[in-house]
């Protein structure tokens, strides 16, 4: 499963992707085949304040809720609103289908994150449960 | 298809059935009511602006289509009254139809909850006598009926701990959840406000005592417990994981679900369980109905009295019963009037026909049923915990998992045999699971039925895994989108404009 | 094992020789090898201390004279949250059905279509009745859907305090408060008015930026219909939401629905429910489509099968206990499915003009017996329209009179001192289509004696005329 080289991962596998002081974030394609068919995408308003490593919404298989996690802190600039209509596009593209985009507080918070090669080790330990 | 003989079920016409509405025309009718024996009246005087003048897309069909239309709907069920419901901690028991008959009689279903105490004495009497049976069952010193099902309980229990740690002036923070708990348990935490910290089962699958002392401190108010857990296992240390809290002023709060295993054979009160919940719609043969109504009582010692909901049943002194609100210390309602009132008839009535004895062989016959499907489906099926069964085993779908099929499929291929599905992926602990209670009220001839079912798709998966992957084959509906279901739920009935 | 040989237990399908042989089959060698796990020293060596066995001819005996102890063949004037009406028979025909009665929740809908197409057909009633946009599949009761009704709505504007009529009813605002308390939300209480409306000044006082929901009953508790519009109004103008309580269902056939409420929260008990003591009853919660994920409560959608079949299944499911777990909407698992069917059934048969007849019968018996009642005593309310219940207040205390009219068979208006001190002798009256003239006649007539004028022969033609 190829991750985007230019993207940043956490362990909740999120991705985000930086450009300057905005970044966008979304889950991983590994993340949407764990939870199956997504249902429903409960994402948080612009404007709301994100700390890193605590949740901010979550997404919704039939069977199932994941805990969404702030990969890094910052504040809300866009939410992807076509994911309240179909949200079956983190499906088919996870890695393009980002969710919301922030304005960095803290370009700090970016060292924490796991490189694609790291990601990519990370979930292979995991190893497809 | 397979080449298996499915000896319990067999296809045969089966009738279809639209939506009531797709059947409505004006004109038609169902009811009819007496001429008025009072004068008439203007409702748009009466009410006013309040008046309604329309029904909108209310139904207009005759009584025959009614009969119908519900009668053939009933046919596309599965109930227990066609046989067994292997569903795990559910106790899908025979509901007796005395039951039903009693809870008809005039008195009774046309009793009013406020109806003066001088003619309410039979309803009073039947909540003393159940109260004794169910205190005496479980070893406890008191108990409430309102609560209207388990979860309605555990609540209405957990706001009982919440005033007997708030009466000593020592509110508490936390609640401590086996990991293998029913979900309700964890709900109903979080609605009394209070913290849940996971308490992970041991390699047996029952609490870890070493865990539980380190995790036991001044701010837990209890612990949820189910005994026997969710896996069927009976807690053996359980006097000491009571001593545990109760040396730091915790309390053991148990789930009784599973009462089934208990009932006549030991008595939670008698191991250290400070307040309980009973299901009376498991384990006391209350009819489920498509999904309730259930009755969740809570027994309780002593020393949580003063917190029972109100009203708190008395006897007077002349000999007569009532109902006490003077309860300064009560948590309050959970509901109003009584409770389900109705399933205390039914759950009476269940005891009545049982006595002394007809419990304890109950309980016997739930124990070795579910063993003896133990037995027959060892080695077939993956047994992730070793230790003794009760009234329910636990398998998982290891085994078939390495050809691509999981617990749900095997499920679902149980249907074209003519048998409701187990419990699937539950408890958590066990991945893949498939939890099966039979319950007393199946025969040698069912169960073997069922476990010869089971070892027939188990070879099936051998020789032919999708066909146990795309099951059930024989039923009305295929697997239904339920993907497409939560997307964009519909969740009514519209007129088509067309 | 002796004595387990000559038990006979009718609902257990087993013979002694069938236990032996599964015993054998397992290598135990009784039935107490298998309770190996259970500490000796819990094991229970006695019989539990519980009636002795009956036969079905004794059970049925013994509940026939609790029945009798209970009021049987008694007529009833109590409404109050419990009511009694016809129920037609085809609905005890058609859930006594074991497909029915003994089916299980419908979580595998392959084999559960019967019941949940029956819940569809139930929400879209419910919502046809209520003009809400989505029904659940039921909640406990009233009282508790009420509750849970307002806990949604705190959810949903994230404010926290609660602004509740004192004329929703008395028992439903003590399951709010015990639920409330513990989840620190702070209640506050509005008066009625002399009409048995709510002021609308007195609302708008006491909504503040922190109410999350203004709470009523329509009818009231009194069997008032409150001004549901000027209620909307003010508590949607300031952020706050309007959950309605309906307790009297029936009224839905020829009392406006509250279309503007945000959330509604019924009992649909008088749908065909028997009263039976209290319990088991069938709360509902209906509300508009964009709230319907902060709904508690089982919820059935239409989908298709993989061969484009339309079918019926439980949805929105995270939302829910076994999913969600402490994150859910609420605890609730098992709900009131067979109570909703009877419901289902009862707005199946009166329907689109048979629910509204109903609904005029009921309106006319209670403006007959208001009439009559206020020719001797005084009918509280009397500024607001009323459903079928109303307030008497006699000079003496109800109590006594009442105690004169068991002996006619007939259970008087429920005494409101307890729950309302300050209305004096007051009582609550209720009228359904099945109270009978004479029945009121009688009625009246104790009243009158009590309060010591002439009892005279009805009025044909007189009507209440009730000011808007």
């Amino acid at each position: 499963m190829p991750f985007p080289a230019d993207y940043k991962y956490t362990k909740e596998h999120e991705w985000l992707k930086a450009d300057g002081k905005s970044a966008t974030i979304g889950i991983t394609s590994y993340a949407q085949d764990s939870l199956g068919d997504i249902v429903f995408v409960d994402l948080p308003k612009v404007g709301a304040e994100l700390a890193a490593g605590k949740t901010f919404g979550s997404v919704e298989s039939v069977k199932a809720v994941s805990d969404l996690y702030a990969p890094a802190s910052g504040t809300v600039t866009e939410v992807n609103g076509e994911l309240a209509t179909a949200p079956e596009k983190i499906n088919k593209d996870a890695h393009n289908a980002w969710m919301i985009k922030i304005a960095l507080k803290n370009p700090g918070d970016l060292n924490s994150l796991l490189s694609a090669a790291d990601y990519e080790k990370f979930v292979a330990e995991e190893g497809g449960h | 298809m397979s080449k298996h003989m499915t000896r319990k079920a067999t296809r045969h016409v089966n009738q279809n059935e639209g939506l009531i509405f797709e059947k409505s025309s004006p004109g038609k009718a169902a009811w009819k009511l007496p001429p008025l024996d009072v004068p008439e009246v203007d409702a748009s005087k009466l009410l006013g602006s309040s008046e309604r003048k329309n029904l909108g897309q209310m139904p207009e069909v005759s009584e025959i289509e009614i009969i119908r239309h519900f009668t053939r709907m009933s046919t596309w069920n599965y109930a227990i009254d066609l046989g067994m419901y292997p569903l795990g901690s559910c106790t899908m028991k025979y509901n007796p139809r005395v039951n039903e008959v009693v809870s008809r009689l005039d008195g009774i279903a046309n009793g009013h909850p406020y109806q003066p105490e001088k003619i309410s004495q039979g309803a009073l009497r039947i909540i003393k006598t159940l109260s004794d049976c169910l205190t005496e069952i479980t070893g406890m010193d008191a108990i409430t009926l309102q609560p209207a099902a388990g979860a309605h309980g555990e609540l209405t229990g957990l706001l009982m701990v919440r005033a007997f740690h708030d009466s000593k002036g020592k509110p508490r923070k936390k609640v401590l959840i086996p990991d293998s708990a029913h979900g309700t348990n964890p709900a109903t935490a979080a609605m009394v406000g209070y913290a849940i910290e996971n308490l992970k089962s041991n390699s047996s699958g029952i609490v870890d005592t070493g865990m539980l002392e380190a995790q036991m401190t001044e701010d837990v108010a209890a612990l949820m417990l189910t005994n026997p857990n969710t896996l069927g296992v009976f807690e053996q240390e359980i006097h000491k994981i009571a001593d545990i809290l109760h040396a730091k002023g915790g309390l053991l709060y148990m789930d009784g679900a599973n009462m089934n295993a208990l009932v006549g054979k030991v008595r939670p009160g008698d191991f250290g369980v400070d307040l309980m919940h009973l299901n009376l719609h498991k384990t006391f043969s209350t009819p489920h109905g498509g999904g309730g109504p259930g009755s969740g009582p809570v027994a309780i010692k002593k020393f949580f009295e003063p917190f029972l909901p109100k009203p708190v049943l008395k006897s007077k002194p002349d000999g007569t019963l009532g109902f006490d609100y003077e309860r300064p210390q009560s948590i309050g309602r959970v509901r109003s009037f009584y409770g389900n009132f109705g399933m205390f008839v039914r759950a009476l009535a269940y005891i009545l026909a049982n006595g002394p004895d007809g419990l304890r062989q109950t309980t016997e016959d739930a124990v070795l049923n579910a063993n003896y499907i133990r037995k027959g489906l060892e080695g077939t099926y993956e047994l992730p915990y070793q230790s003794p069964s009760m009234h329910e085993v636990v398998f998982s779908d290891k085994l078939q998992a390495e050809k691509g099929v999981r617990t749900m499929d095997v499920a679902k291929r149980l249907i074209d045999y003519g048998f409701h599905p187990y419990t699937t992926a539950f408890p958590l602990i066990v991945p893949g699971a498939m939890m099966i209670e039979p319950t007393e009220s199946e025969s040698k001839e069912e169960l073997d039925l069922f476990v010869e079912a089971m070892q027939s798709i188990a070879q099936e998966v051998e020789e032919d895994a999708e066909l146990v992957r795309s099951a059930p084959h024989s039923t009305r509906v295929s697997r239904l989108d339920e993907t497409a279901a939560a997307r964009n739920p519909i969740l009514r009935w519209k007129p088509t404009t067309e | 094992m002796a004595k387990s040989q000559k038990l006979i237990m009718r609902y257990l399908p087993k013979s002694p020789a069938d236990r032996e042989a599964m015993l054998k089959s397992m290598g135990a060698r009784s039935i107490d090898d298998l309770f190996k796990s259970i500490p000796a020293e819990y094991r229970l060596n006695r019989d539990l201390k519980v009636p002795r066995q009956m036969a079905e001819s004794e059970i049925v005996d013994w509940f026939r004279e609790r029945s009798r102890e209970n009021g049987d063949g008694h007529a009833t004037f109590l409404g109050a949250g419990a009511y009694h009406h016809y129920r037609p028979v085809i609905i005890d025909s058609l859930i006594s059905r074991g497909e029915f009665l003994t089916a299980y929740t419908p979580y595998q809908a392959e084999i559960s279509q019967g019941t949940l197409q029956s819940i569809f057909e139930f929400q879209t009633m419910i919502c046809e009745l209520t003009g809400m946009e989505v029904a659940n599949a039921s909640m406990y009761d009233g009282s508790t859907a009420a509750a849970e009704a307002v806990m949604m709505a705190v959810r949903l504007t994230g404010r926290r305090s609660v602004v509740v009529a004192r004329s929703v009813h008395p028992e439903y605002r003590e399951v709010l408060a015990t639920y409330a308390f513990h989840q620190g939300m702070p209640l506050a209480t509005l008066p009625f008015t002399e009409s048995g409306r709510l002021d609308a000044n007195a609302v708008d006082k006491a909504i503040t930026s922190d109410t999350a929901c203004v709470l009523v009953q329509s009818p009231n508790f009194f069997g008032t219909i409150e001004d549901i519009e000027a209620l909307a109004e003010i508590a949607h103008r300031k952020g706050a939401m309007l959950v309605v309580s309906i307790a009297e269902a029936v009224s839905l056939g020829i009392v406006e629905p509250p279309r503007s409420a945000d959330i509604i929260a019924m009992e649909a008990q008088s749908f065909g429910v028997p009263m039976t003591f209290g319990g088991p009853y069938c709360g509902v919660i209906a509300t508009r489509e964009a709230y319907v994920r902060q709904m508690p409560g089982r919820l059935v959608g239409q989908t298709t099968d993989r061969n484009g079949k339309r079918g019926f299944v439980l949805t929105l499911a995270t939302r829910e206990q076994h999913i969600r777990r402490e994150k859910a909407t609420s605890n609730i698992c098992t709900n009131q499915a067979l109570i909703a069917l009877m419901a289902n059934i009862f707005m199946t048969i009166y329907g689109k003009v048979g629910l509204r007849e109903l609904a005029r019968q009921n309106l006319a018996k209670t403006a007959y017996a208001a009439q009559q009642f206020g020719r001797h005593a005084s009918v509280l309310f009397a500024g607001a329209p009323r459903f079928n219940e109303f307030v008497v207040r006699t000079s003496e205390d109800p109590h006594a009179i009442n105690s004169r009219l068991l002996g006619h068979k007939i259970v008087g208006g429920f005494p409101l001192k307890k729950f309302y001190p300050e209305l004096g002798n007051a009582s609550l009256w209720c009228c359904t289509e099945l109270t009978t003239r004479s029945m009121i006649d009688t009625a009246v007539g104790v009243v009158a004696e009590s309060e010591g004028s002439e009892h005279s022969a009805a009025d044909e033609s007189s009507v209440e005329e009730v000011a808007n």
